[in-house]
């Protein structure tokens, strides 16, 4: 038995069961997880600084490109603050309009979900479904908004792309189409006894624990934590649209699966509702500011993972002096420590999926702090390499003689 | 299930033989920019909206303006067409733009081609 003895294995910067760059070190006892170590930082791309040296109306399409599964979250939740900030009135039928495609992303958020998910515990023919219903509602939003990804339909002061009747009745068939299939995914994930036994017990996360680690979206409402920013502090037409906050007390992965699975069905009425209540009008303000006036404002968005906050502070110019994004991931990823201590390796890659992690939303650069004087300093790129260089050089590798005998090998040849 | 594979068994492929059959995009799709030279004016309100700088106005004449859009940096975005005053940029469903060669990605919309659209980059995309 090996039991006794306890290691260390690093799962990543570059791992097969990863789909991005993030740095697990995980504390083993044979099977066991003692504890993990995340460090995030290696998918940084330094949008909040590039934010700042844009206009308001680039920034929209930079902010977009934060995350490219909820990228209507982000922009949105941007977009809000901007206006509050700019006291401007956003015409109703564009708030219904983004409401709208809110929530056909959010269909195409939980199935791809419930795709990976399935992937990760090896049911791949959950995930062969799933995609291929989320085409359906991947041409939807192709058609209403230009593209598939990265929609681009809002603009300061309203949307972009107006809706037409031929493009309602397209929606409500889809959405039609889409609720039989979750009937079935429902009827799967609920009596497959499969995805019951893998699942269950996975990856718990205490109504409590889900409270003091302040876990956002399904995965705090799986726990049986009523917290949904639509229902709390509602935004755009939210506060029109009858819906009903899923939650589930299961507290696992399995949980996790119900509560997205059941938000579908919720959505999708959502869908018809808001479509029958949507009123006729301009979809944007007239000639919208670019200047905003100083002052700053904080946005909060349920996007398909959770709550994102977004911060805006403006100096009265065409460029914001400072924007903040605390993506949902960021809020649970201290709760993936927790779920995973006390439990085997083999759960690692499911319960790391089950909170549907986006790293490159996540990551925060990274301040160096020298420990005695406490000063910050920041390195230039020359810096970094010759200190590379020197820390491979103390541990008896010396990368530059290698270089040096690949050459000679390569002009050998 | 069974049902299911016994309609897969009797159903054609549902992939396409792509560069053969094409499909069909979305009506508004977002793809490859069109720019009229003799509606604009100048304003260059595009390059300064544009999110990556992809678009370049450059006065050639007397009232007369060509643009350079590079589609390496475009992201197909489609903001220029909306700050446009004059209409004179135009987004088209064409979506086939990859290149071998960087330079050709660099398209010129100059008054002598005026009227004619850009072929030219889409040929050598689907070899």
């Amino acid at each position: 038995m090996h039991n006794s003895k306890e290691f260390k294995i690093p799962i990543g910067p570059q791992h097969p069961a990863l789909k991005e760059p993030e740095s697990f070190s995980v504390a083993l006892r044979g099977e066991k997880i003692l504890g993990v170590d995340i460090r995030l930082g290696y998918n940084h791309r330094g949008i909040e600084k590039a934010c700042e040296e844009r206009s308001y109306v680039q920034d929209i399409y930079l902010i977009e490109r934060i995350c490219g599964i909820c990228s209507h979250a982000h922009a949105t939740a941007f977009i809000q603050a901007v206006e509050e900030i700019a006291h401007l009135a956003v015409p109703e039928r564009a708030l219904y309009i983004r409401t709208l495609v809110g929530e056909l992303e959010r269909v195409h958020s939980h199935l791809l979900w419930l795709g990976v998910a399935g992937h990760e515990i090896g049911f791949d023919t959950l995930l062969m479904y799933t995609w291929r219903d989320r085409e359906i509602v991947m041409d939807i939003l192709a058609d209403l908004t230009g593209n598939r990804v990265n929609y681009g339909i809002n603009s300061i002061g309203g949307v972009r792309r107006d809706i037409s009747p031929a493009q309602v009745k397209d929606v409500l068939k889809a959405v039609d189409k889409l609720e039989e299939r979750t009937k079935y995914y429902i009827e799967v994930a609920t009596e497959e006894t499969t995805i019951i036994k893998r699942l269950s017990g996975v990856g718990v996360l205490a109504y409590d624990d889900a409270i003091k680690l302040d876990a956002v979206g399904p995965t705090a409402r799986a726990s049986g934590v009523a917290r949904d920013v639509r229902r709390d502090d509602p935004y755009a037409a939210y506060d029109k649209i009858q819906f009903n906050v899923i939650t589930d007390t299961h507290s696992d992965v399995y949980g996790r699966t119900v509560v997205r699975v059941k938000e579908l069905m919720e959505s999708y009425g959502m869908i018809r509702e808001i479509l029958k209540k949507m009123p006729e009008g301009p979809i944007a303000i007239k000639a919208p500011p670019r200047r905003i006036p100083a002052g700053e404002a904080i946005s909060r968005y349920e996007a398909p993972r959770g709550e994102d906050v977004h911060y805006v502070k403006s100096n009265g110019t065409e460029k914001p002096e400072r924007v903040k994004v605390r993506a949902p991931t960021l809020a649970n990823v201290q709760a993936v420590k927790h779920m995973l201590k006390d439990r085997f390796l083999a759960d690692m890659p499911i319960v790391i999926a089950a909170i549907d992690p986006c790293f490159s939303c996540t990551d925060r650069s990274i301040a160096i702090e020298d420990g005695k004087s406490r000063k910050k300093n920041v390195m230039t790129w020359q810096e970094l390499h010759d200190y590379s260089i020197k820390w491979h050089r103390e541990r008896g590798f010396d990368p530059a003689e290698i270089n040096r005998k690949f050459h000679k090998t390569m002009e050998g040849k | 299930m069974i049902m299911e594979v016994l309609r897969s068994i009797l159903k054609k492929p549902a992939t396409n033989l792509y560069p053969a059959e094409k499909l069909e995009m979305a009506e508004k799709y977002r793809g490859e920019l069109k720019f009229y030279p003799e509606r604009c004016i100048g304003c260059k309100l595009c390059m300064r909206d544009c999110p990556t700088g992809a678009i370049t106005i450059r006065k050639v004449g007397e009232k007369k303006f060509e643009a350079e859009i590079d589609l390496g940096k475009c992201i197909y975005c489609g903001q220029c067409v909306d700050s446009c005053l004059k209409k004179a940029l135009e987004i088209t469903k064409h979506i086939e733009l990859a290149q071998l060669d960087p330079k050709k990605l660099k398209v010129v919309f100059g008054h002598e081609q005026a009227g004619e659209s850009p072929e030219k980059p889409s040929q050598g995309a689907a070899e």
